[in-house]
């Protein structure tokens, strides 16, 4: 599979994560944003810039519950909880917003 | 603990390790090429020795006898077939794998 | 590694008794697929709310080295993820000072807080453990 951003092509695995993680721009996260229903807020970027953060220190995608204790130790309780990350990410937000990250599938994660 | 080493003692260090972790009232099983471990003249004969005075040694016979290593067995290490295989694991409350 | 989810799985739904889970690490990071695969194992099982430890003896001991540099592989260097245990809740890090010691490593070269402890210790260790598996 495959999606395409201002001409060029870039390629994904057959769920629709990105398969190198270095072809990513925020104008590629939009797409797939789009891809997936997802309207992208201020909130949602912010979700996302962290998992590319914890990506980048840890070389993996957290697991959910670890994602939710991270961002509430960083953002605050009021967004370190389930309820909020899944209405930003309906579909979970590991899952849904590591492939708007251009990240692979969380480990554990099937 | 049943201790279970399945690598050749000349391949690897799976079985200086296990005995180096193995307390008494555990056992220990070779299987595959670790059954070349409990044939005479082979380089870990003497910890095998060493070891049958702390804890019961076995050894797999089906993969003794595949590689013609039945005759070869060094005194006190006893040989067990799948089903004794079976009941080693049963009769020990845990059991670990040295890969 | 979906027997291990399985089995975990199985303790957890068998009336939630935390059981002691210890990983066993004895081969080195890049010569064999067993050092990854181990760690994503423990990753995984720390979603079923074990108590869980991880052991580092013999070759293991290399996988917590800091400085690894993959880049001329072109494979995953996947050393910094186990800077990122602890937000799992696995920090019951054990490594070998014997098996340190034989391959020239002082604790201060590892890339996450470790308790070293003796052969003799790590037996004590084992003996506690409900189940072990091993890398």
């Amino acid at each position: 599979m495959a999606i395409e951003v201002g001409g060029k092509t870039y390629e994904t695995d057959e769920e629709g994560y990105l398969v190198n993680l270095a072809d990513w721009t925020e104008e590629l996260g939009g797409e797939i944003a789009k891809s997936e229903n997802v309207e992208m807020s201020p909130n949602h970027w912010e979700v996302v810039n962290f998992l590319r953060e914890y990506y980048n220190e840890y070389q993996i995608a957290p697991a959910v519950r670890v994602l939710t204790k991270a961002i509430g130790k960083k953002l605050g309780a009021d967004k370190g909880n389930s309820k909020y990350l899944y209405e930003l990410f309906p579909y979970g937000p590991a899952k849904q917003a590591c492939k708007i990250a251009g990240l692979p599938k969380p480990t554990g994660c099937v | 603990m049943l201790h279970i080493v399945n690598k050749s003692p000349y391949e690897k260090n799976s079985l200086t390790s296990c005995l180096a972790h193995a307390l008494k009232g555990g056992a220990l099983l070779l299987i595959e090429d670790a059954v070349y471990g409990a044939t005479k003249g082979n380089v870990a004969e003497g910890a095998i020795r060493r070891a049958l005075a702390d804890l019961p040694v076995y050894a797999l016979g089906p993969d003794l006898e595949a590689r013609g290593m039945q005759g070869n067995v060094i005194e006190g290490v006893k040989v067990v077939d799948f089903g004794g295989f079976v009941d080693l694991v049963a009769e020990h409350r845990t059991s670990q794998s040295w890969l | 590694m979906a027997q291990v989810a399985e089995a975990l799985e199985q303790e957890q739904d068998a009336q939630s008794v935390v059981k002691k889970f210890m990983f066993v690490n004895r081969k080195a990071p890049y010569g064999t697929i067993y050092a990854l695969e181990g760690l994503e194992v423990v990753l995984i099982s720390a979603a079923f709310d074990q108590d869980v430890s991880l052991a580092f003896l013999d070759d293991g001991v290399y996988q917590l080295v800091k400085g690894q540099q993959t880049k001329g592989l072109e494979v995953k260097n996947f050393s910094p993820t186990y800077r990122a245990l602890e937000g799992y809740d696995v920090e019951k890090l054990y490594v070998e000072g014997e098996s340190l010691e034989a391959r020239g490593l002082r604790e201060d070269q590892l890339l996450v807080p470790v308790q070293v402890v003796s052969a003799q210790e790590m037996a004590q260790l084992m003996e506690q453990q409900d189940v072990i598996i091993g890398f």
